[in-house]
């Protein structure tokens, strides 16, 4: 069983065998692998093969479920569900349903307008582009099944406790209200044959590799860049477990950059490798993927300040505990 | 006829209009294709998804760039069938 686990997470998820083929062919052309520049390039060429590999395949299969998820029909399903069982039913949907940031404004007045509490639109708003079962998979490629796990786990629980939160708060009366009729409101799609989904997942999959394809050449180029040429110490001594801080700036860092969890993957890999605390490279991809400046600008428009800042501070709060909880935790792990 | 377009400047939404502009072209109908961006109006017409399609006030698609094909089609049927 483990057997077949190790084959499974190291060839077919990690694609070992293909880090092997770009160390073969880069041998066959003179160039030395071991050295710092051929390692670069071989890191470079593996990581970038392998997530768009693993992302083209996983966002055709994902696109393929999310066609039976759109916005409309998570309004209605999550309209169902009272107190924590709706935040937590909105964080799994939101893990499923489609979303980039343009699409956001939209969708939360919807979700407002059908009368889900504020809370449960930031149950989703939180979990949509943290936890996606792409970054599931691509994650257990990288870090391993365990890792994986934890971060959707936490994940979730951040976005259901964030939400939560929020509506205790009592930050209803922060949203800024727009007014829809009442017909427009149940609008529904017709229902989408198997030819058509087929078409959607493809578009999905075209779209979102040409939405993100610059984040993960930058992201692995980074990633390469970390992983031979910034000499372990230096990270060490700024991310390492040894420095207090390295939480607080990996999230400080990471807050105000807007990236894909695709692109932000490679750069936490390279990390883990120079030995970086697990904790630590979690808060960094939650802070890169949770909020961005793009998203907060956006937000602005459907909510008061007074929100907004009550969202950021929440999720900036839940990522700081996170990754000190995993630093701490982390002979779990080894 | 007034088919509209919402969307708040994404590229699928651009592409949404210019397939709904070949349409209108390749039927030769007199529809009028606007294109909303205001996020109120988006809203009031409770799209949540984006880019939408409606003919003479209807939603008829969300989150989709319909090809120029389905939309000759809805054309079709908002033309021919009496409402």
């Amino acid at each position: 069983m483990q057997i077949v686990w190790d084959f499974l997470q190291h060839q077919v998820l990690g694609m070992a065998w293909l880090d092997a083929a770009f160390g073969a062919i880069l041998g066959l052309l003179g160039v030395d692998t071991c050295g710092r520049f051929g390692a670069s390039v071989q890191f470079f060429l593996y990581d970038t093969s392998k997530i768009f590999i693993l992302l083209t395949l996983l966002i055709f299969v994902i696109s393929y479920i999310q066609s039976y998820f759109p916005p409309e029909r998570t309004k209605k399903i999550l309209g169902r569900f009272r107190g924590l069982g709706a935040n937590v039913a909105s964080a799994l949907l939101g893990t499923l349903t489609p979303f980039c940031s343009c699409s956001s404004i939209p969708l939360f007045i919807g979700f407002t307008n059908a009368g889900l509490p504020v809370g449960v639109t930031f149950s989703f708003l939180i979990s949509s582009p943290l936890v996606d079962l792409g970054a599931f998979i691509l994650l257990i490629s990288v870090f391993g099944a365990k890792i994986a796990a934890a971060y959707v786990v936490v994940g979730l629980v951040l976005a259901v406790a964030g939400g939560t939160l929020i509506d205790r708060l009592g930050m209803e009366r922060h949203v800024v209200r727009f007014s829809a009729s009442p017909a427009a409101i149940n609008f529904e799609q017709p229902e989408m044959s198997r030819q058509e989904r087929l078409t959607y997942a493809k578009e999905q999959t075209l779209g979102t590799v040409h939405r993100v394809w610059l984040y993960i050449i930058a992201g692995v180029a980074i990633g390469a860049l970390i992983h031979n040429w910034i000499p372990a110490e230096w990270i060490q001594s700024v991310l390492g477990k040894n420095n207090p801080f390295s939480v607080l700036l990996a999230t400080v860092v990471g807050i105000p950059m807007y990236a894909d969890i695709f692109g932000t993957i490679p750069i936490a890999e390279a990390l883990y490798a120079k030995g970086v605390g697990l904790g630590t490279i979690l808060s960094f991809m939650m802070a890169v993927t949770a909020l961005s400046l793009p998203s907060m600008i956006m937000l602005r428009r459907v909510v008061q300040p007074r929100l907004l800042a009550t969202f950021v501070g929440i999720v900036t709060l839940g990522i700081l505990v996170i990754g000190y909880a995993f630093n701490a935790l982390r002979f779990l792990f080894a | 006829m007034k088919i509209q377009i919402f969307g708040m400047g994404c590229a699928k939404c651009a592409l949404l209009e210019q397939h709904a502009r070949e349409a209108v072209s390749n039927l030769k109908s007199d529809a009028t294709v606007e294109k909303v961006t205001d996020i109120g109006a988006i809203a009031a017409m409770g799209v949540m998804s984006t880019p939408a399609l409606a003919i003479d006030g209807a939603i008829r698609s969300a989150g989709r760039v319909l090809t120029t094909a389905q939309i000759e089609a809805l054309i079709s049927d908002a033309t021919f069938i009496p409402r």
